[in-house]
């Protein structure tokens, strides 16, 4: 028998320095609006769960914006994940006892890899989340980035993938740099290759723009969920900000 | 009112923040004093097994008072998640007894190529029962789970709503006053609220 678990299909959001933004291959910002009524827009359209990234407290070595994290989860009554400058145990239980399910970690996994076992040992491997940011090079090669693009690390995203699983991380998100902001699909074999390397849920980000790409990713690259980025915050590519989610029925007719 | 115990086991703002938001007044204790006044008890659990029974056993006035309210007062109980698992009498996941307060055990479960464990994510329930935690549900419910382990209650009329994953399980149980769910219906949208609502009428 197989599960009835269904494929989530969850909306990023964009922190910077308070405020929703929203880039293109980690560059561009456009500015969204604000995040906890943003936030509450997603509570209404009951989706399946709200990742929510600080980008720049990495670069500018800021801790997290508690603050805002908790009044961001008084609006949601959905599972909940936060990456973005996390660099302590304690760090991570204040945003945990505030409300959230799962704690995002790239940079600092670099710099301080114990940190994904310390967490998992005493949070559950179910509540840590590893981001892998992946650039595509000229020559077709996957390059792993962290501090929000702008550093290139040695070990390729498949070998890093299969380290952070055997450090304790619950889940692995993977973004494609060159497919972000894009609206034009996901990097289809760079999903695969994470998905058939890690027996952890693998989410996709990067490109979904239109329900037929989050298809595509689900079912040519076996992940488990799918991460929308433009898509739920602009009307179409290239027009204004519109907070909105895919129709639900075609949603998971191909799901 | 309810009380939700606070015996050091996961993180309960999002349940008092649910129950705000429908309205349901809500206290959070680990006060035996306060826990005999109560007059519903949501017994929350995130972790493990043996670390939840160690922390109740280890509380003596805590588990006196949780008895008296849950089987000589028999007020509304309702264990979430964990929770839900210590209401068994035991897991495969550790070696401490249970509560033991609803005839079952806690077994891992089985994963596959298909099938990953944690069972992590909304999934649907089947075999629902028509109680008074299940009024009013709609038909397309469905509910955030994130366990490891699973409960299979022994007596198939304390099972309340089922699920599969690879196997069935079950996800709702009541025996009496008592109330188990595996979810977390305080991260389940208005599901979610629907169950909490019904167990503050209880």
């Amino acid at each position: 028998m197989i599960t009835t678990l269904r494929t989530r299909v969850i909306p990023i959001l964009l922190l910077r320095n308070g405020s929703l933004v929203k880039t293109v291959n980690f560059n561009r910002f456009s500015y969204i609006g604000d995040p906890c009524n943003t936030a509450r827009i997603f509570n209404d359209l009951e989706v399946d769960e709200l990742c929510l990234l600080d980008i720049t407290a990495t670069i500018d070595n800021k801790p997290p914006n508690f603050k805002l994290l908790e009044t961001l989860a008084n609006e949601c009554f959905m599972p909940l994940s936060y990456g973005g400058g996390v660099k302590t145990v304690n760090q991570a239980r204040t945003i945990l006892n505030i409300g959230y399910e799962k704690i995002i970690i790239n940079s600092e996994a670099f710099v301080n890899e114990s940190l994904i076992g310390d967490l998992a040992d005493i949070f559950g491997s179910q509540a840590i989340v590893v981001a892998i940011d992946v650039k595509r090079n000229y020559f077709g090669k996957l390059k792993t980035i962290s501090r929000s693009g702008t550093r290139k690390e040695t070990v390729d995203p498949v070998a890093w993938s299969k380290r952070v699983e055997e450090l304790g991380a619950g889940e692995i998100i993977i973004t494609s740099i060159n497919k972000e902001g894009t609206w034009n699909g996901f990097d289809i074999d760079l999903c695969k290759n994470i998905s058939e390397s890690v027996s952890v849920p693998v989410i996709a980000h990067g490109g979904g723009g239109s329900i037929e790409d989050i298809h595509n990713v689900v079912n040519k690259a076996n992940v488990s969920a799918v991460a929308l980025g433009s898509m739920v915050v602009f009307q179409k590519k290239d027009m204004g900000v519109l907070v909105n989610f895919p129709d639900e029925k075609k949603l998971r007719s191909g799901l | 009112m309810i009380t939700i115990i606070n015996y050091g086991m996961g993180n309960l703002g999002s349940m008092v923040n649910m129950l705000k938001k429908i309205g349901v007044p809500a206290i959070v204790s680990d006060d035996s004093e306060q826990i005999l006044k109560a007059k519903r008890l949501i017994l929350p659990g995130v972790g493990a097994f043996d670390a939840a029974m160690k922390a109740i056993n280890s509380q003596p006035k805590l588990y006196e008072a949780l008895c008296e309210m849950a089987l000589i007062k028999r007020i509304p109980v309702l264990g979430v998640c964990l929770g839900m698992q210590i209401l068994t009498s035991s897991s495969e996941e550790g070696e401490l007894k249970g509560l033991d307060w609803i005839p079952g055990k806690t077994k891992k479960i089985p994963s596959s190529d298909n099938i990953k464990v944690p069972h992590m994510g909304w999934n649907t329930p089947h075999d629902v029962t028509e109680n008074d935690l299940t009024e009013n549900l709609e038909t397309a419910h469905r509910y955030y789970f994130v366990h490891s382990y699973c409960v299979h209650v022994e007596d198939s009329i304390h099972s309340i709503m089922r699920v599969n994953h690879g196997i069935d399980f079950d996800v709702a149980i009541n025996k009496e006053n008592i109330f188990g769910v595996q979810f977390h219906p305080e991260k389940s949208h208005k599901y979610g609220m629907q169950i909490l609502r019904n167990f503050s009428k209880l």
